[in-house]
Order: structure tokens, then C-alpha cells, then sequence
């Protein structure tokens, strides 16, 4: 309980700092794009005033003591007001975020999670195998693959399988000709248009998978008990998955939490590539719009979700390793 | 030897300087020895060997690039958007530049970028990190609390927000941010590192002999975890290259400058892909790649002098 408690504790802290950052950010910077953003949004038309106080806040307009500030920014993101996007006037920036965030949830985290899976259990494959052939071929190929920019393998998948082979579609969540509903046809397009970017996550991510439970499972198979197990004449199944792997995949569910930072990072940017309507490309319009509060609130909104995910991979570890759960082992 | 000993009184301080002397040399001899079987315990490492060979000869091309490259980086006269042929192996661009050229000078930028920011970022993980692992307590308690909430934050989307408040994009803020963001991770690893160290006999011996803290972290411990400093120093190094790529690439970068990430920005900005160019697109990519993969080689090796396990024949 007390675990739970302390994990809860910190997941508080990180979103605190989240949001604080948020409203750090814009005002630490030299000039003052707030002024500029909100003479942009004077052309599109009328902000409504709720709306408006809102981008103030966000943006750093100075109105106020730096107190009162902060407090009318906390209580507006309480309140899920975040102002309207530039980019999208006059749509609010939370309703264009929530949009976005079912198509990067369910690729991102989908692919994620399978990647994960399939690169542990080659991880182990790989180590108790050490030195023979897979074990040398899959780790030299995939630092290589890891090392590449997720959307360098975005770009690659795009030219050669869709742009040469038309295997697949060049960019897109769903055929233009359709319009987003729950049928047949509309999932089945989803689904097509989804596969080059879950492959992309899958290659660049398997890598670091497969090399971190590899390294860790060497290290567990050098502790005196898998030498026992194995001396106890142990059939060498039982000892390398109950005894080696078991034991080896602690470390490797806290590096999961670690890398998932990376993971969402890189996915930002292989949606930019296949212009998948997720939070990624949302991300870029943002950028090139300079659409300050759809930008912040993004952050946002991807940082929580991270850290959500951290969190839950922190209780996956207290169920599986009572010290952790103790807080014996720091 | 009595005899010795009785003829020579005087040179008997003569002596005890020489077998000081000699001492310190077979030290000093120790030393670099050691040193030495620790480049041949990573170069020993095939893995190792082909990764070094891969970022000596990146060294070579950022050092002489300018020298070897076809054509001049301000020649825009070439015909625009053509596929790699024998005159411009890799094709021109959208704006009438040799695409190898760009790829030549390009990779000094991007390796210079790559490696400051890697040493800033590395720089203030040692700092933080042995702070948090020498002096125990309410230190360690603040830095690493400190530590962990930079480690679970996303790194790009924070450089992202950041970098697109800055007003002016040059090399030096892209460095400074990726360096603000990413040194979280290697202050984790030196500062367990560092507590393990600190917690060794000849540590506690030397701090019992009053040697100042200054001291005994600069001569004592750092020698002994010099290879985590390097792994870490390369992680970043990878961190840093991957990350500058991501950022020039959305256009957060100074896209007047000629690297790596700034050349599939403006590929990618001329559809280079759609019209056929591929080479234009996929060869700076794969240069970020190979050089990256070139780093993480290298730290198979070193892994292997921290970690005996891991070594191979």
C-alpha cells in the first residue's frame, strides 16, 4: 500500500511539473510570442472572451501578478479550457486534441506493447544462445536498426513499398474517400493505412527491446543459482525461462517505462511522414503554423499519457518483485 | 651487499629516491598498460573493431570532407531535381546543389553538433550525478527525485515546445536545449556508479587519510569508472545526433545550414521521394544511422571491461 502510496505520490509530482514547465516555457523566452499570437488570432475573428482569457494565461501575457497568473492557468487546465487553436480557428484546442489522440493511442500503444513482447522473448533466445549464429546476426542488426531516425524508416517503407511496390498507401489514416464511421469498410481502410507506420515502430523499437533483456539474461545466467538449476540437471527450457528470464525481466519492464519517452518521440515523427491524423502531425501543424496553444497543450496531453503509462508499468514491477513493493531494493 | 651498503652511506637517500622513483615509473608503466588492454579489450571485440573503424573513417570525411567533395556547396547552377547519375552521384537538389556535396560538408556539422552536445550533456550528468552519489542524504535525495522526473518526462516533445519558443534557431541553442533535456539518463547510471564507488575500501581509506573530496573523486573514483563515462558519453553522443536530426527535420532547426537533418528537411520539403529521388532522402538518413550504429558497437566493447560478462574472444 505504502508503494502504491509513494508511486502515486510521484506521479503527482511529474504532472505537477508537466503543467508548471507548460507555464514556464513561454515566459522564460526572449520577445513575446504571446502578443504576436494573439494579434494573429485578431484577424481570424472573435475570440470569445472565456476563450480568450484562457490563451492569455497559457501564453504569458502579462495581466496580473505572476501569482495570480499561475493560479488562473492551473484552473483553467482543471477545467480542460485551453484556449481555441490558431490553426483550426475557431475549433477549441482540447476538441482538435481529442480528435487526434484515439489514433496515436491505439497504433502507438498497440505497436508498442507487441514490440516489447517479441523483442524480450528474442532477447532471451538470443542470450541463452550466446554466440551462436542468431545471436550474433540479431544483435550487430538491430543496434543497426535502432540507430536509425523513426522517420528515416518511415520515409524508406514509404519509397520502396509504397511509392515503388504500391503495396501500400503513401500517407493518410484512412482512404480520402470515405468519411470517419463504424463500418466495414472505414475499419478496414484504418487498418490498411495504419500498417507501414506500425511497422516503422516496430523495427526502430524492437531493437532496444531485444538488446536490453539480451545483456540483462546474460547477466542473470551468470548468478550462482542458474548454475545450480543447471547442476540440479534442470531441463534447460525450465532453467532459461523460470529461472533466468524470470529474473531478468525486472530490470527490463523499469526500462520499458524509461524508453517509452523515446518511443512517443519518434512516433511524433514518423506521423508527420505518413501525415497520420494523430497527435505527431497534429504536433507538426503546430509547428509550422507557430500555433503556440495547440503546441502546449500537446505536451501536455503526450506527457501525461506517458507518465500514466510509467505508472502502470511501476505496478507491473511491485506485482512481480516484492522487494520493489517493500522498497527493500533501491 | 653489507659491503655495499657500509661503502655508500651517503647515497642511501640517493637510493630510497630511485626506488621512489622506480616505483612510480612501474606505476605509471601499470597505468598505461592497463590502459592498453583496455583499447585491446574493445578492440578485441569484433563488434568493437568494426564500430571504431566505422566512426574513424566519419572522422576522416568530417575532417577532409570540404576537401574531397566534387563540387563547391555554394554551386547552384546544377540542373534542379535530377536522380543520381555519374556527373552527381547522388542527384541535386530542388535548388540546383550537389546532394554528395551537401552530404560531405554536412557531416562535420552534424558530428560537431552531435559530440558538443554530447559532451555538455555527459558534463552536466557527471556533475549531477556524482554530487547525488558522493554526498549521500538530502543531496542524493533532491537530485535524484530531480533525476527521475527529467527521466520519465518526453524528451522530444519538451525539446519541441522549447525550441519553438526560441526565437532564433542556430546551432548553439539547438545544442543548448538538447543538452538541457537529455542528461537525466547518464546521471542515473554515473550516480549508482559512483555510490558503489564511494562505498569501496581504498575510497573510505583515502577519505579517513583526509584527502579532500575534490581529490579523492578525481584521482580515486573517475579513473575507475572511466569506461561507464565513455559508454555514457557515446549513449549521448547518439542521443544527441538522433535528436538534432528529429528537430531539423520538423523545421525547428537553422535550415540555412548545411547537415544531415537540415538535408532531409528540405528533401522532404521538395517531395524529393515522390519525384523520384530517393537518394536525396535516404542518404543522410543513412550516414545518422551508421554513425549511430558505429557508437553503440563501440560501447559492446566497452561493456565489456566494466562487465566481465559480457566479454568476448
Amino acid at each position: 500500500m505504502r508503494f502504491i502510496l509513494r508511486k502515486l505520490g510521484f506521479l503527482v509530482l511529474t504532472v505537477w511539473v508537466a503543467i508548471t514547465l507548460n507555464f514556464i516555457i513561454p515566459r522564460l523566452m526572449p520577445g513575446n510570442p504571446a502578443e504576436a499570437m494573439m494579434a494573429k488570432y485578431a484577424q481570424q475573428g472573435p475570440v470569445p472572451p472565456q476563450q480568450e482569457k484562457a490563451l492569455e494565461l497559457m501564453l504569458g501575457l502579462p495581466t496580473g501578478s505572476l501569482w495570480q497568473q499561475y493560479w488562473g492557468y492551473v484552473v483553467n487546465i482543471i477545467h480542460g479550457n485551453f484556449g481555441v487553436s490558431y490553426s483550426f480557428f475557431p475549433e477549441s484546442v482540447l476538441s482538435v486534441i481529442l480528435q487526434a489522440m484515439p489514433w496515436t493511442l491505439t497504433l502507438v500503444g498497440l505497436v508498442t506493447i507487441l514490440q516489447f513482447v517479441v523483442g524480450t522473448l528474442l532477447g532471451v533466445y538470443a542470450a541463452w544462445h550466446r554466440g551462436k549464429k542468431f545471436d550474433s546476426i540479431a544483435t550487430v542488426l538491430f543496434s543497426f536498426t535502432s540507430a536509425f531516425p523513426y522517420f528515416w524508416i518511415a520515409l524508406a517503407l514509404i519509397y520502396f513499398l509504397a511509392f515503388i511496390a504500391h503495396w501500400f498507401p503513401i500517407s493518410g489514416g484512412y482512404s480520402g474517400s470515405l468519411s470517419p464511421s463504424l463500418n466495414l469498410p472505414f475499419i478496414e481502410s484504418v487498418v490498411y493505412h495504419s500498417i507501414l507506420p506500425a511497422i516503422t515502430i516496430f523495427i526502430t523499437g524492437i531493437g532496444g527491446s531485444l538488446l536490453g533483456m539480451r545483456n540483462n539474461m546474460i547477466n542473470t545466467l551468470g548468478e550462482d543459482y542458474i548454475f545450480l538449476a543447471r547442476a540440479e540437471g534442470l531441463k534447460s527450457k525450465t532453467v532459461a525461462i523460470r529461472y533466468a528470464a524470470r529474473n531478468a525481466m525486472l530490470p527490463i519492464v523499469t526500462n520499458f517505462a524509461m524508453s517509452l519517452g523515446l518511443v512517443v518521440g519518434g512516433s511524433l515523427l514518423m506521423e508527420t511522414v505518413f501525415a497520420y491524423p494523430g497527435m505527431g502531425y497534429l504536433m507538426s501543424t503546430a509547428i509550422s503554423n507557430q500555433d503556440y496553444p495547440l503546441l502546449q497543450t500537446l505536451f501536455l496531453f503526450i506527457t501525461i499519457s506517458v507518465l500514466l503509462a510509467n505508472f502502470a508499468a511501476d505496478m507491473v514491477t511491485g506485482i512481480l518483485d516484492p522487494r520493489v513493493r517493500k522498497g527493500a531494493a533501491r | 651487499m653489507m659491503a655495499n651498503q657500509i661503502q655508500k652511506p651517503v647515497s642511501s637517500t640517493h637510493a630510497q629516491d630511485d626506488t621512489l622513483s622506480r616505483l612510480n615509473q612501474t606505476d605509471l608503466l601499470g597505468k598505461i598498460f592497463r590502459r592498453q588492454s583496455a583499447v585491446h579489450t574493445v578492440w578485441a571485440n569484433r563488434k568493437a573493431r568494426i564500430g571504431m573503424v566505422i566512426l574513424g573513417i566519419f572522422i576522416l570525411v568530417a575532417i577532409i570532407g570540404p576537401w574531397i567533395s566534387p563540387y563547391s556547396l555554394n554551386n547552384t547552377g546544377f540542373t534542379v531535381s535530377e536522380p543520381p547519375s555519374f556527373a552527381h552521384w547522388l542527384g541535386t537538389t530542388q535548388s540546383g546543389q550537389d546532394v554528395l556535396t551537401q552530404l560531405l560538408y554536412g557531416t562535420r556539422i552534424s558530428m560537431l553538433v552531435g559530440f558538443i552536445a554530447g559532451a555538455i550533456t555527459i558534463a552536466i550528468a557527471l556533475i549531477v550525478g556524482f554530487l547525488a552519489g558522493y554526498f549521500s542524504g538530502w543531496i542524493d535525495d533532491v537530485l535524484s527525485l530531480l533525476m527521475n522526473v527529467m527521466l520519465v518526462l518526453p524528451g522530444l516533445p519538451l525539446m519541441i515546445v522549447i525550441a519553438a519558443y526560441i526565437p532564433s534557431h542556430g546551432i548553439w541553442e539547438i545544442i543548448l536545449v538538447m543538452s538541457l533535456t537529455g542528461w537525466a539518463f547518464g546521471g542515473r547510471t554515473l550516480r549508482a556508479q559512483m555510490l558503489t564507488l564511494s562505498r569501496q575500501d581504498y575510497v573510505v581509506a583515502a577519505r579517513f587519510a583526509g584527502e579532500s573530496p575534490i581529490t579523492i573523486i578525481f584521482r580515486e573514483i573517475l579513473p575507475n569508472m572511466l569506461s561507464y563515462i565513455i559508454a555514457n558519453f557515446f549513449g549521448a553522443v547518439t542521443g544527441a545526433i538522433l535528436a538534432e536530426a528529429g528537430l531539423e527535420f520538423l523545421g525547428l532547426g537553422n535550415p540555412s545550414i548545411t547537415s544531415w537533418g537540415t538535408m532531409i528537411y528540405w528533401a522532404q520539403n521538395g517531395d524529393a521521394l515522390l519525384n523520384g529521388q530517393w537518394a536525396w532522402v535516404l542518404a543522410p538518413g543513412l550516414c545518422i544511422a551508421l554513425l549511430a550504429t558505429s557508437l553503440t558497437l563501440i560501447n559492446f566493447g566497452i561493456d565489456a571491461i566494466a562487465n566481465p560478462r559480457l566479454q568476448e574472444d
